[in-house]
């Protein structure tokens, strides 16, 4: 009973020491209230070194999470705890945060450098005139292929996912809007179809691919696509533009009849307690030589046309990446689906998941 | 004195059950009655039982854990057998027990690294004139690396049954003509059931709901219960479908809590 005693004040001793050399060591590092800035980004979505240049320009203190999904950091931001002054959810995770009244309409009289930013990428559907909303990066979705297992001729379409030679050689990005998606644009339905009859359709000819998908995985594609684990995979322009560095045997095609156009956007939630260090964030961001520094190191394409000019060209004229108006036109937006045909989408997946082999 | 000092330090166990065991569970429950607009239904439930989709999906989870349960069991018996009869069984113990410490996502991307096309088991498969084969991403690389990952969970429990046994009843059992089969099958197997059901609800009850190896291993060509409860709860928020399919995992496990348990009893009663 003795030893118990002894046991327990002694974790208590232990926790008492440790809150108290972790309050320390923030202060030492000058996290204290109004001169830091939280950012809750995605993993490995900003160059750390503009980090620090944004810290040694401002004054402020930047701390930074991470986040892997839209939805974790949706139910993180609704429950509240963590002040975070700064997050960059995707487009159609907006628009769900803007009717659950979460964001901060923003004060343009505190934003300067929205001249910078690519008219094709403001004013758009799930944010009118940018209420709530800054274009950080933006991309598409496409197919990766390896010219070694797959020639450039037979992988130009979504169809030509389901050709015969492709056996368990097909990776796909494990989600449901990106997958229904991909069927029913290759049907030449929109990938936000409300119509059952379409949605059907959709899941009856996804039916007969899993022969081809060896996995439905996520950010591991990379490192298989690279180890040429896989001849194809479905993927984001992001995560390509990093496979494409990692192999020279891979190559990004955008079906032209029809893909997901995607923007991840700064937004100020209303978690917010450093508004003057939020915007001092998005103006250092909107700087054409700090976006175009950051859309060199992380591969995404920038929305940013002044940065897109002190890109070298390899970058900025690279189709995989940029691609033309006739391409973009017919590139569609992901919309809130409404909870029910989310459920619906979700639960096509979840069959297409089951099929065995 | 004695009661009142050990009432005052159950304190802070009470309060952990009702805190992080009950109240979980009693939440869980509530939550599955509550369909997507937020009223009272039992919709969830008729949405269960009525698709296809989820009631495979259980019948592969139960499946898939019964396959790693057994696995693990033919595996553990004998090297709990053969541990207690070595010189140095703390160390050997210790030694089964070390992989624990180490991260589980860690041992799965290990194995992602020792399954993948160009790993070491194909390297070796290509040496001995196999060539190499697809590992990754099947049912037999997600049974190895879950029956792999719950080996210690079962060594455990029935190399301490087979510790803790009376030696006299193994003496006892040779003294009266038994031969070693007889002795092993009808006095030593039957004392150590007791640490072979405590294995079989530590590995059965976990390999239910594995859903990161689904994914990671299994590619997810693997789908178990653990899957569908993930999506509901990250992607549709459909918390209240989420909830239903934990609900059917609770009911499942107690099933199983029942069947290893419950013997247990009448065999207390019998000796």
């Amino acid at each position: 009973m003795k030893n118990l005693k002894v046991l327990f004040i002694g974790i208590l001793a232990i926790i008492g020491v440790l809150f108290v050399s972790s309050r320390q060591l923030e202060k030492a590092q000058g996290f204290s209230g109004s001169n830091t800035v939280t950012i809750y980004n995605w993993g490995d979505y900003i160059d750390p070194a503009l980090l620090k240049k944004f810290e040694k320009e401002t004054g402020y203190k930047v701390s930074y999470e991470t986040f892997d999904s839209n939805e974790a950091m949706f139910t993180k931001i609704q429950q509240g705890g963590t002040g975070y002054d700064i997050t960059i959810p995707s487009e159609y995770m907006i628009q769900k945060m803007m009717k659950a009244d979460m964001l901060v309409p923003l004060d343009y009289g505190k934003i300067k450098g929205m001249q910078h930013i690519d008219s094709r990428f403001l004013d758009l559907d799930f944010d009118p005139e940018n209420k709530y909303s800054i274009p950080y990066f933006w991309g598409t979705l496409g197919i990766i292929y390896n010219d070694k297992f797959v020639a450039k001729q037979d992988m130009q379409h979504w169809d030509d996912l389901w050709q015969k030679g492709l056996a368990n050689n097909v990776m796909l990005i494990d989600g449901a809007r990106e997958v229904i998606g991909l069927s029913l644009n290759s049907l030449g339905y929109s990938l936000n179809s409300l119509n059952n009859k379409e949605l059907t359709q959709a899941s009856k000819k996804l039916d007969s691919l899993p022969t081809n998908v060896k996995a439905i995985v996520a950010d591991e594609i990379k490192m298989y696509m690279i180890n040429e684990e896989s001849a194809v995979a479905v993927s984001f322009s992001g995560e390509a533009a990093e496979m494409l560095d990692g192999n020279d045997h891979l190559h990004y095609v955008i079906p032209s009849e029809g893909s997901n156009l995607w923007f991840d956007n700064i937004v100020i939630p209303k978690t917010v307690r450093n508004k003057e260090g939020a915007y001092a964030f998005i103006n250092f961001m909107l700087k054409p030589e700090n976006a175009a520094q950051n859309a060199e190191y992380i591969g995404y394409s920038t929305p940013n046309k002044e940065a897109l000019d002190l890109l070298p060209k390899d970058i900025s004229q690279d189709k995989q990446f940029y691609p033309d108006d006739s391409t973009i036109s017919h590139l569609e937006v992901y919309k809130d689906l409404g909870p029910e045909y989310l459920g619906i989408y979700n639960d096509l997946f979840l069959e297409f998941k089951m099929h065995r082999k | 004195m004695m009661t009142k000092a050990r009432r005052v330090y159950s304190i802070p166990y009470v309060l952990w059950l009702l805190l992080f065991v009950i109240a979980p569970v009693l939440l869980i429950v509530y939550q599955s009655f509550i369909g997507m607009d937020g009223s009272y239904t039992l919709d969830n439930y008729k949405t269960y039982f009525a698709s296809s989709t989820y009631l495979r999906m259980t019948f592969n989870s139960v499946l898939y854990a019964f396959l790693i349960t057994l696995i693990v069991l033919v595996i553990s018996y004998p090297a709990a057998y053969i541990l207690n009869k070595t010189k140095h069984k703390q160390l050997w113990l210790m030694l089964i027990i070390l992989p624990t410490w180490v991260n589980l996502l860690l041992k799965a991307y290990a194995f992602i690294g020792i399954f993948s096309m160009h790993g070491s088991v194909n390297h070796f498969l290509e040496f001995i004139g196999i060539g190499p084969k697809q590992l990754l991403f099947t049912d037999f690389s997600f049974i190895f690396v879950a029956a792999y990952i719950e080996i210690p969970f079962m060594i455990m429990p029935i190399f301490n049954a087979l510790e803790e046994m009376n030696p006299s009843f193994i003496s006892a059992s040779v003294d009266l003509g038994a031969n070693a089969w007889q002795t092993f099958w009808q006095v030593i197997f039957p004392l150590s059931l007791n640490g072979v059901k405590s294995g079989v609800q530590a590995v059965f009850i976990p390999s239910l709901s594995l859903f990161m190896l689904t994914r990671l291993i299994g590619g997810n060509r693997v789908i178990t219960l653990g899957t569908a409860i993930e999506e509901h709860f990250m992607v549709t928020q459909n918390w209240g479908m989420g909830s239903t399919i934990g609900v059917v995992l609770i009911i499942a496990m107690l099933a199983i809590m029942l069947v290893t348990g419950e013997k247990k009893k009448k065999r207390r009663r019998a000796n």
